[in-house]
């Protein structure tokens, strides 16, 4: 138990970093450790006590297995994550190039 | 018949290889991004037209991905709802397509936008198409990526950092999503929509139900821009090229938003009166406030964005009514808002391919110079205001008429006051832009090109005569079809589940 808690204050820290960090880098670090809160709450729902690799083999008897689903769904969901990151700090990179700050307070022109 | 299924992947398959293509091939040739944007474009929407009929001649169709039977494997189901969803987002994408061949000669590299665009398209038709709870994400992850880049196209400072906030936001719905996915595949076991609406009935702990309808609500709410959500798209829209903030308002927020909500609330987990009332307090707080935003704008895409907020705000309201009537409303003001909204920001692109500006204060006159930009944008402003021939006024109608039938006076009569309002800010923006003396400045302004053009015509076109689609013969053919599998619930699984066998 304690330990899916401690996946979801993972996800609190994250989600606090992105309201609360002025820097565009550390609100982009704030995006990931969000991502990896979840990322690692989709592997730990798979975790059965004492289970093993769901792979047959004749002299073993599986009692519990892992659910092995929730593996390949995270490996798709680490590399839609990636694909995100990398678009943010482009977009970070350009908007140091025009504004020459990553402070938010300085980049406001437009009024959301 | 057996073919039949088998067009259903086309609609991601066409426009992800389209993009494979171009990213490879469009820097060499010069003149193959527009004409694969058009061929693509043009039999994405054949194949949605004969979508319909298919679905009209015998209901549901489900394709296996890969042959693995569900609820093993990725399902692609097509019913009434999905066959609606896509000819809307089809023809908004032709026309659209037809516009950027000129409108894109503003810009460098075109090939570089046709290949986000076309992915876009591929995770917006995903996305309607698909069976699957986490296919669904992938889908909309995919449209909503290439919509940050859209949206940063420009690459000056205003798109950048409209782009980041977007991007940032946007990600944070996304893992809400997610959340949510995996709240209900521990709860479960399953992926697949059909079989997980089954699993829900029985042995699901009802805490779990209501945390997920609580970070679907923000999830999907947040790419829907409902009202406590909606920060991102006042600067989002109006920062892209104006094809994409057609794209964007006319189909992105409604296929990843509202779709997507309606799709799981009403079908997965079902609709309780608590979701109701969540639906039609959020749709009339959107419609309220989007509206009261949007009067005081003078950038006129800024205006235009306001008002998706405030349109999407109708359709929530209409749909979560529940009631037969009410669904319909929604559904049909759905299709309507796409049509008039893309027409509305296309106008905005001409005026600004023309004559460089974007504010209303600095206009004036222009309908003399372009009369067709000028007779298009009346209609589509008649339109959103709900005039009567034309499409907007039968959707607003039917919303409120819905309203009233269900006893809820308070919401129709906010339906009725935010139509007042939008019809006053439509006026000023036709009296400022279009109406009055032509500015000494704008004396020597042309009209814009052929295919700009005739994309908007034909847009408007569909504005005047889009009414007849509440009336019996075409109601049954296309919007009863879809407001038929939003009213069977969670009886949505007996259906696909019937077609899988």
């Amino acid at each position: 138990m304690i330990i899916y808690l401690l996946s979801f204050i993972l996800f609190c820290l994250g989600i606090y970093c992105i309201l609360r960090k002025r820097n565009i880098i550390k609100i982009i670090v704030g995006i990931i450790i969000t991502e990896y809160a979840v990322n690692l709450f989709f592997i730990l729902s798979a975790y059965r006590i004492e289970g093993r690799a769901p792979i047959y083999s004749a002299e073993a008897e599986i009692l519990n297995m892992v659910d092995p689903l929730p593996h390949a769904l995270v490996l798709t969901s680490i590399v839609i994550g990636l694909a995100t990151t990398a678009l943010l700090v482009a977009i970070a990179m350009r908007i140091y190039e025009k504004y020459g700050t990553f402070d938010i307070t300085q980049i406001r022109e437009l009024k959301g | 018949m057996t073919l039949l299924p088998h067009i259903i992947p086309l609609f991601v398959v066409i426009p992800l290889g389209a993009a494979f293509l171009l990213s490879l091939l469009g820097k060499k040739v010069r003149a193959l991004p527009d004409i694969f944007g058009f061929m693509t474009t043009f039999s994405l929407f054949v194949l949605s037209l004969f979508a319909v009929c298919f679905v009209n001649l015998s209901g549901t169709y489900v394709y296996s991905v890969g042959s693995w039977k569900p609820p093993v494997g990725i399902s692609m189901v097509l019913d009434g709802l999905s066959a609606f969803m896509l000819v809307t987002v089809n023809i908004v994408a032709f026309l659209i397509a037809v516009y950027s061949t000129s409108y894109m000669n503003q810009y460098t590299s075109k090939w570089k936008f046709y290949t986000l665009f076309f992915l876009m398209l591929a995770g917006m038709n995903g996305v309607i198409i698909t069976g699957d709870l986490f296919n669904l994400f992938v889908f909309l992850e995919i449209a909503s990526v290439a919509s940050y880049a859209l949206v940063a196209f420009g690459t000056e400072k205003h798109e950048l950092e409209a782009a980041f906030k977007y991007a940032v936001m946007s990600t944070v719905g996304s893992l809400f999503i997610l959340f949510g996915i995996v709240l209900l595949y521990s709860c479960t076991s399953t992926l697949n929509m059909a079989d997980m609406s089954r699993c829900l009935e029985g042995t699901c702990n009802s805490n779990i139900t209501l945390m997920v309808s609580v970070l679907f609500i923000m999830g999907f709410g947040l790419k829907a821009a409902l009202v406590p959500f909606h920060a991102w798209l006042p600067d989002a829209h109006p920062s892209a090229p104006a094809p994409i903030s057609a794209m964007l308002s006319g189909v992105l927020i409604k296929s990843l938003g509202v779709y997507a909500l309606c799709r799981i609330f009403f079908n997965v987990i079902g609709l309780t009166s608590m979701i109701s009332e969540i639906f039609l307090f959020i749709g009339v707080l959107s419609m309220v406030i989007g509206v009261f935003l949007a009067i005081g704008q003078w950038d006129l895409k800024r205006l235009l964005a306001y008002h998706s907020i405030s349109q999407i705000g109708y359709v929530i309201l209409g749909i979560g009514l529940g009631t037969p009537l009410g669904i319909f409303g929604g559904l049909f003001h759905l299709f309507n808002h796409s049509i008039f909204k893309s027409l509305l920001f296309l106008n905005s692109g001409a005026v600004e391919y023309a004559a460089g500006t974007r504010n209303l204060q600095q206009m004036g006159g222009l309908g003399k110079r372009m009369p067709v930009t000028g007779g298009t944008s009346l209609v589509a402003s008649m339109s959103i205001a709900g005039i009567p021939p034309f499409n907007g006024f039968w959707s607003k109608l039917v919303i409120i008429m819905a309203a009233v039938e269900a006893g809820r006076y308070g919401y129709a009569f906010w339906a009725v006051l935010a139509s007042l309002l939008t019809l006053a800010s439509f006026m000023k923006v036709m009296k400022y832009a279009f109406m009055g003396s032509l500015h000494e400045r704008w004396k020597e302004i042309k009209e814009v090109p052929f295919f700009m053009k005739v994309s908007m015509i034909t847009l408007a076109f569909i504005c005047i005569v889009g009414g007849i689609l509440c009336f019996s013969a075409y109601k049954d053919m296309f919007l009863q079809q879809a407001t038929n599998i939003l009213l069977a619930g969670k009886k949505y699984a007996i259906i696909a589940f019937q077609e899988m066998k």
